[in-house]
């Protein structure tokens, strides 16, 4: 490995304060050629904030960054960019209506005469793709792709810019095993052509498997690091949350009553969609769900909420058919849902916490005019009860962790008391203490007689927290496995899960 | 220190975004009472209030359409047809040319205050339709029913008997007295209609601060999708506000033709342009889910006392014009670097 000239890229004692809090003190990371570099901590430990001000979208207070030993001070993301330095983000930011290559040559597109050169746009993208092994046309409308295909195109695009910086931000929380795979088969050949990637993630195993070096950070400070080599899972989660976590579930504590819930034969609407789905769902039971990308579990979800609209089938709660036709008689009906997409679905980014908190609760607070001590004791309970780290309940949602953003929707649905909680990957882009939180959170529910439905990517987790799992393949229902016969400590049980996801596709 | 004193900067900067408008406003009110020092008379500052009342009211019907994250370019159209029904039903049983030569005795007002609501919320409801079930945008909307607001008031006024389209007129004397009459206290003489608009801002306040309405209104222009995943009936809510909207425009298009006192058809013209740059004023967001109705009636009253005393310096009236425009893009401009998250 080439450490005698100088890092590709040095941050040193980076600070950065907001009003109230210090976000980052003193921060530093030093990234090598050629290497994948993890930075790693909880949210809100400073990781983006250290991003931000690397990208200029913050004004650091203090510090310095240094590229090839040169120091460097970018205006915006675009000059970063000018510079060798491209990110690509959690949530992607893309114009969904144009097409593929009008989006990797935006605000460049190539010109011949003053007139866009579509054809060399065209050439230009298909060999980055090809040199890639991405399979994707180029003329292909951006909002009709896959996530995980978007997230490989945005990658492309950095490097069409000659990136020699990469920053991927949880680059594989939407995607498959197999997808995660051609990912760091990308990055490996980025790196082997002298890129430095920043790559950031929750996953423990994917950081072992792809970096050379972490770097971990706590409340906006440098704690550690280190060569991946030295690591180890338990050791990383040690120094992100300076406690010794011995398991990364929580007890089982809920035991399933009788049937809450029965979806006969339901069918979505409007394609893509799922079909024929029925299943039943006990009080206190948790179920989860999985499958693959394109899987349809996110369509069932939306459906049974009446978001997305149903074809045919039945609902019935507690034997009764109920009308979820619309996401306001779910509510009603005393179903509540976590949608994947936080920002785009979730929350209310001008508005405070307040409002973020009651604002699906609204019905309860008098019929005409609303009782506001009521409203603020319940923000207060959501804040308490489910440990939002904010500095008062007046704060924007916006100025949020993701953690805290997701933790205040879900003390949102608490607040209406549902019976049944649909829950969209509920940790995702969430760090592991939070993890821990919110698995803890899902079992005390459950043990007080709610009924869970959960969709997760993540196989651990719903081993880990789940009494059967209810496996999705291509839009069809390939099986339900139960815990103590299927899984939970049983070998072979993530293959049997597999195996019955790749069922139909 | 270094610090302390980057934090009373941002600080300083904040409260000067935050206040700018009234700032630069209050500063243009200064500098004419101190060239006209005569400016600042009660009488002025009450007819400035009067003057801002029926824009105002229309502007507290819009500024829940911008919450909205949407616009309303039938507002004086619509007014303006509202007015004439109400003329028509207000004239004096005496005055021959009348609209209604049957009509021998002054109906009681409510009649035609309901008629006049009654028109503006037809036109409401149809904006408000198509914004929420056709998903059409707000703009496109109101800028066909405007037209047709337009058409169908020309239609209704030259209906009337004589076969002429000319200006209804002559009202009887108890609608005078109830929408443009004063109230005296002493020797003050306080316009009813700034009455009026004052206890509609405050129920609109209660209806945009303490009801479910106003929560759920305030979801659907901050994030639609968000609100109907929250169990928010989208449709529903843009249906009210429209609704609510409607019924503030018949209230202002009944007030307003007794203050003029001779509607034609093109009474109302141009008064969105003044409802809507109220609200911006009054920091209602273009963008959805921002805005007080604190920030409206002031937004108004400024607006009106902007006009009011360019015409008592005597600024050459187009000149008002430009200025009147410099006020709205400022306005938006300063309104638009509150939302940018830049840090």
């Amino acid at each position: 490995m080439k450490t005698t000239q100088a890092p590709l890229l040095e941050m040193t004692d980076i600070d950065k304060a907001f009003p109230g809090v210090q976000a980052l003190s003193k921060a530093q990371l030093t990234l090598r050629a050629g290497t994948v570099h993890s930075l790693m901590g909880e949210n809100g430990a400073g990781k983006s904030t250290l991003m931000k001000c690397l990208f200029g979208i913050y004004n650091k207070d203090a510090g310095e960054i240094r590229m090839d030993g040169k120091k460097v001070d970018f205006r915006d993301p675009r000059d970063a960019l000018d510079n060798g330095v491209a990110m690509v983000h959690q949530e992607l930011n893309q114009v969904l209506r144009r097409n593929v290559m009008e989006n990797i040559w935006l605000g460049r597109v190539p010109l011949k005469r003053g007139l866009v050169d579509t054809d060399k746009m065209y050439r230009e993208t298909k060999a980055i793709f090809d040199e890639l092994q991405m399979d994707i046309d180029p003329r292909a409308i951006i909002g009709s792709l896959s996530v995980s295909n978007r997230q490989m195109i945005e990658i492309a695009k950095a490097v069409s810019f000659n990136a020699r910086i990469l920053v991927l931000d949880e680059p594989t929380s939407s995607l498959t095993e197999k997808e995660v795979t051609h990912l760091f088969q990308i990055i490996r050949h980025l790196t082997q052509r002298g890129v430095g990637i920043i790559y950031i993630s929750h996953k423990m195993d994917e950081i072992l498997r792809i970096s050379d070096d972490v770097t971990i950070m706590r409340d906006g400070m440098w704690i550690a690091t280190r060569q991946a080599k030295e690591l180890t899972t338990a050791e990383i989660i040690r120094l992100m949350v300076n406690r010794e976590m011995t398991q990364r579930f929580p007890p089982k504590t809920n035991t399933p009553g009788g049937v809450a819930l029965e979806v006969k034969n339901l069918c979505g609407k409007h394609e893509p969609t799922f079909k024929d789905v029925s299943f039943t769902l006990r009080k206190g039971e948790i179920l989860g769900v999985s499958g693959l990308v394109g899987s349809r579990r996110t369509e069932l979800l939306n459906t049974l909420f009446g978001f997305y609209a149903k074809e045919s089938g039945d609902i019935l709660l507690n034997g009764q058919p109920v009308d979820n036709s619309q996401p306001d008689k779910a509510t009603r009906n005393g179903f509540s849902l976590l949608t994947e997409e936080r920002r785009a679905t979730g929350i209310f980014p001008q508005a405070n916490i307040t409002f973020n908190s009651i604002i699906a609760n609204v019905r309860s607070y008098g019929k005409l005019l609303l009782d506001s001590k009521k409203m603020n004791s319940d923000t207060d309970w959501v804040i308490d009860a489910i440990n939002v780290k904010t500095p008062s309940k007046r704060t924007l949602i916006r100025s949020l962790s993701g953690g805290n953003q997701q933790k205040v929707i879900i003390g949102r649905w608490l607040l209406t008391a549902p019976e049944v909680l649909l829950l969209d990957e509920p940790t995702r882009g969430i760090d592991v203490g939070a993890k821990y939180e919110i698995y803890s959170l899902i079992l005390k529910l459950a043990g007080e007689g709610k009924s869970v439905i959960m969709v997760s990517s993540e196989m651990p987790e719903l081993i880990g927290i789940c009494d059967r799992i209810l496996v999705m393949s291509n839009g069809r229902m390939a099986g339900i496995v139960e815990r103590g016969k299927d899984f939970g400590d049983i070998p072979g049980e993530q293959e049997t899960i597999l195996t019955l996801a790749a069922m139909y596709v | 220190m270094q610090h302390a004193k980057t934090l009373n900067k941002q600080r300083v900067v904040d409260f000067f975004l935050h206040y700018a408008m009234y700032i630069i406003l209050l500063a243009i009110l200064v500098t004419v009472s101190i060239i006209k020092p005569n400016f600042l008379a009660l009488g002025n500052i009450l007819n400035i209030l009067k003057q801002a009342s029926t824009k105002g009211i229309l502007a507290l019907g819009c500024a829940g359409l911008i919450v909205l994250a949407g616009t309303d370019l039938s507002i004086g159209r619509v007014m303006g047809f509202s007015a004439a029904v109400t003329a028509a039903l207000v004239q004096s049983v005496t005055y021959r040319s009348r609209y209604f030569p049957e009509m021998v005795a002054d109906l009681p007002l409510i009649v035609p205050l309901l008629a006049s609501i009654a028109v503006a919320v037809a036109f409401s409801l149809i904006n408000g339709f198509g914004v929420s079930k056709l998903k059409m945008h707000a703009f496109i909307i109101t800028l066909g029913t405007q037209l047709i607001a337009f058409g169908a008031n020309c239609l209704f006024i030259e209906a009337q008997p004589s076969g002429t389209a000319q200006a209804l007129s002559t009202f009887n004397q108890t609608f005078k007295d109830v929408a443009a009459g004063d109230l005296i206290l002493g020797t003050v003489k306080i316009p009813l209609v700034v009455l009026y608009f004052l206890g509609l801002a405050a129920i609109m306040w209660v209806v945009w601060n303490k009801t479910r309405l106003g929560k759920n209104m305030f979801a659907v222009g901050g994030n639609e999708e968000a609100a109907r995943v929250s169990g928010v009936n989208v449709v529903k809510t843009i249906m009210l506000v429209y609704l609510i909207a409607g019924v503030l425009y018949g209230i202002a298009g009944f007030l307003e033709a007794a203050r003029i006192q001779s509607v034609g058809a093109n009474t109302g013209l141009g008064y969105e342009t003044d409802a809507i740059s109220a609200c911006v004023i009054g920091g209602v967001s273009f963008s959805g889910g921002v805005g007080t109705i604190q920030g409206v009636v002031i937004g108004a009253v400024i607006l009106q006392a902007i006009n009011f005393s360019l015409n008592f310096i005597g600024v050459n009236p187009y000149y008002q014009y430009i200025i009147r425009g410099l006020i709205i893009v400022l306005a938006v401009a300063i309104d638009v670097r509150k939302y940018i998250v830049k840090k």
